[in-house]
């Protein structure tokens, strides 16, 4: 008697986790990977102290863009300049 | 006809009163004690925008100082506002200019804190000088 089968047969949907010496070699290849095309970054303190000016919120664009108009304002007032 | 003579007499008082307006504060002098105090290098200019005492402070010099710094304060915050600018950005441009028109002899402070004496050169002045 035939036994009716479903020609090629599909494979089981559950994909087997990658075994012991595959696993190794794939975590070795992203350490390489990584090593090899420097997509590391290294981050490491300053070494110098970082200095926050003073009045930091003056901008120069504005100190330029006032500075006509003081200018008329300090000749305006010259006895207290 | 009544109108048009009394427009006239309007406007002509405004522009008299406009070039007035102008001419006295530009002809004012510094007042003797402030102006001494200047060039013996008791008081000089700030970064900052306002008038600074070097060394030797009397009460009278710093009732000077204090008083022109009241009135430099209020100028500052009336014409920062109709600048759409803040007081401190105001007094800082201020302050390079004030400092740029020193006389040499007089007194500076750079933008370190030091008390600097005006020479023949450049004054030492906040980078963001004009």
């Amino acid at each position: 008697m035939k036994v009716a089968k479903l020609t090629n047969r599909a494979r089981g949907a559950h994909k087997v986790p990658m075994g012991g010496a595959g696993r190794a070699g794939a975590v070795a290849m992203v350490v390489l990977g990584c090593g090899l095309a420097g997509g590391c970054i290294s981050v490491s303190a300053p070494d110098k102290p970082i200095v926050i000016e003073l009045n930091i919120n003056v901008k120069q664009e504005v100190v330029y863009r006032l500075a006509p108009g003081a200018q008329n304002t300090i000749e305006e007032n010259s006895s207290i300049f | 006809m009544k109108t048009g003579l009394t427009r006239a007499t309007l406007a002509l008082s405004a522009a008299a009163l406009a070039l007035t307006g102008l001419a006295a504060p530009a002809l004012a002098q510094r007042d003797p004690a402030y102006e001494a105090a200047r060039q013996t290098g008791k008081v000089g200019e700030k970064p900052d925008g306002y008038l600074g005492v070097v060394a030797g402070a009397d009460a009278a010099l710093q009732k000077i100082v204090n008083d022109i710094n009241i009135k430099r304060r209020a100028l500052y915050a009336q014409k920062a506002q109709a600048a759409n600018a803040t007081l401190e950005e105001y007094a800082l441009t201020a302050g390079c200019l004030a400092i740029s028109r020193t006389a040499p002899g007089e007194k500076y402070m750079t933008p370190d804190g030091k008390w600097m004496t005006r020479g023949a050169g450049a004054p030492i002045r906040d980078p963001r000088c004009p």
